[in-house]
């Protein structure tokens, strides 16, 4: 198309096919590809070597012929699983994120139901302290925690890691708003039929609150299974029970001259949290957690 | 009001569980890090079976004093200074999926990924990038950017390493942002960018006129979050550098961190002195954030 017949279509309200507007979209296009490369590149490079077949011999820093592997194996899968025990850090990862999921849903759940459904004596106050917590300046909680933890026993246990994260405001308040959405009729139904309050929450306002329960939980794994500071503190004295996002950190340590193993672990690791990204992305893409963090 | 007694022995039983916890481990250790500030509580004091005593000021002079926290302290406010800056570039590649062209969901869910992405992971790919042998190096070189032979390693390098680590946490964060700025795009009402796209305006020209104005709230909203977020730096500077090289990414919180469990003596009194420090930082961020921008927090939600 010449740009003097594009001209005589001008009075068109949307020149939808002027080479202006192609060259923009191709633009558009060339700068979504150069974001894509920088947000995704070391991924898939650390794909590229864990795919590596590493008796070829080759480096990684072979450009770019190490982006490309020729001789594809997984055998840096089954050789880090082995060689490093992985299985063990793979069940500390679920331990703890199984924990943790429970944990933070049961806690925020029961925290969240009177705060939703009734009246009484300090609720405001209560409902402020947790608003409170969103905003406290909690830069030496981690050093007085892993005292606390000392003097209950739970240091180097995953209890001890587990215990000071799962009450969290973001729970509380992602519960409370779920439980205000419920139709108050049907709790008076249950009510006049005798059901406990107990009752009510587990057999009517839980089911009826999937959603938002399955959000805080595919939250909760993915914040828990990557969390890596926190874990590293209250485990540092038990190298045995260290989650995969602390063992993948001390396998560079190990195997520093073998960058085919770590690449496989660290893919083993990513993987559980990559495909819950891919199950629920429009859930994270909502920016739920939005003026939380 | 009257209440039922009944109902608020209840409310209080289920919400025992939850108070308990943040009781525990989020307002004990928030007074008892502060007390510890004022006390000598060093590792002899602890092998020794003494509690924390109390001294005053003295660990906020010994601070004062201490070039390393001093460093510390200046290396947090380059953080800040740059790291929130760099957010900015969210608010562009917002803009850039924001149109409901083909494949677009796709670029928005892989924008997302580093953010779902565990800090240990980022430090083992990103390292693999920074090597003197790496590919960052290669792609420079490849463009003629970095003359062949002066390749170096970007995290051992006094002059690149805080760039660098700075690039793994904008890596880390600009999806987030993204999302934020994209629910600030979508309130713009679609019939001033049509009536400034009448009037003649070109793309330039309504981003700078239309969209920055009217995102104004998100704007201060995001940069604001991603200041406080740098202030508390930690887990970066502490798997790509460990405060090195020659403490040039040496933050305060790394400070807080390794006076309280690296080495031998270590002194929780200091750390916490330290810790609080940068909380009282911290708290005016917040403060500022919550009286200016609360009603642009109020837009988002």
């Amino acid at each position: 198309m010449s740009a003097a017949a594009t001209r005589t279509h001008r009075p068109a309200a949307t020149p939808r096919r002027s080479p202006r507007r192609l060259i923009a979209t191709g633009l558009r296009y060339t700068l979504l590809i150069l974001v894509l490369l920088f947000a995704v590149f070391p991924f898939l490079w650390t794909l590229a070597i864990a795919l590596t077949d590493k008796t070829a011999g080759t480096s990684i820093y072979n450009f770019p012929a190490s982006l490309f592997p020729t001789r594809v194996t997984l055998h840096n899968f089954a050789e880090v699983y082995r060689t490093f025990g992985l299985g063990r850090y793979i069940w500390n990862s679920v331990a703890i994120t199984g924990m943790s999921v429970v944990g933070t849903l049961v806690i925020s759940a029961l925290a969240a139901y009177p705060l939703a459904r009734f009246r009484f004596p300090g609720r405001t106050l209560i409902f402020s302290v947790i608003v409170l917590t969103l905003v406290l300046p909690t830069e030496t909680n981690f050093l007085v925690n892993t005292l606390t933890l000392q003097k209950l026993h739970l240091l180097g246990t995953h209890v001890g890691v587990v215990l000071p994260t799962v009450a969290g405001a973001f729970g509380i308040f992602l519960m409370r708003q779920a439980f205000l959405a419920v139709p108050a009729a049907l709790l008076e139904a249950a009510r006049l039929d005798g059901a406990s309050e107990l009752t009510i929450l587990t057999r009517i306002m839980l089911p009826l609150t999937r959603p938002s329960l399955a959000a805080l939980g595919i939250f909760t794994v993915v914040t828990t299974w990557n969390a890596y500071f926190w874990p590293m503190l209250v485990l540092s004295g038990a190298p045995d029970r260290v989650p995969l996002s602390v063992a993948v950190l001390k396998l560079k340590g190990q195997f520093n001259y073998d960058p085919f193993n770590i690449a496989a672990g660290s893919l083993i690791m990513m993987l559980p949290v990559l495909l819950l990204f891919l199950a629920a992305q429009r859930l994270f893409m909502r920016g739920l957690d939005g003026g939380v963090k | 009001m009257r209440f039922s007694w009944r109902d608020t022995l209840m409310s209080y039983a289920f919400l025992a569980p939850a108070l308990l916890l943040l009781l525990a481990f989020t307002f004990y250790p928030l007074a008892y890090g502060t007390y510890l500030g004022f006390t000598e509580y060093t590792g002899a004091r602890f092998a020794r079976g003494l509690g924390p005593q109390w001294v005053g000021l003295r660990n906020f002079r010994t601070l004062l004093a201490d070039p390393l926290f001093l460093t510390s302290l200046g290396n947090s406010v380059k953080y800040l200074l740059v790291v929130p800056a760099l957010q900015l570039a969210s608010l562009a590649v917002a803009v850039l999926v924001s149109r409901e062209l083909p494949g677009m969901a796709f670029f928005r869910a892989a924008y997302y990924v580093p953010v779902v992405t565990s800090i240990s992971l980022a430090a083992v790919m990103w390292e693999w990038v920074y090597n003197r042998e790496g590919t960052l190096n290669w792609v420079l070189s490849a463009l003629h950017l970095l003359p062949r032979g002066e390749a170096f390693g970007w995290l051992n390098n006094e002059s690149t390493a805080f760039l660098a680590v700075m690039l793994v946490t904008f890596w880390r964060g600009f999806g987030y942002y993204m999302v934020l700025y994209l629910a600030g795009l979508q309130n713009i009402p679609a019939e001033l960018e049509e009536a400034a796209r009448l009037d003649g305006a070109t793309p330039w020209q309504r981003f700078w006129q239309v969209t920055v104005p009217l995102m104004r709230p998100t704007i201060l909203l995001c940069t604001l979050l991603s200041t406080i977020a740098a202030l508390r730096v930690l887990e970066e500077v502490l798997v790509l550098t460990g405060g090195g090289p020659l403490n040039s990414t040496y933050t305060s919180l790394m400070y807080v961190y390794s006076k309280a469990f690296q080495g031998f003596n270590f002194d929780y009194g200091l750390a916490s002195a330290a810790g609080l420090v940068v909380a009282v930082v911290a708290l005016g961020l917040a403060l500022v954030n919550f009286r200016l921008f609360g009603d642009a927090r109020g837009e988002q939600s």
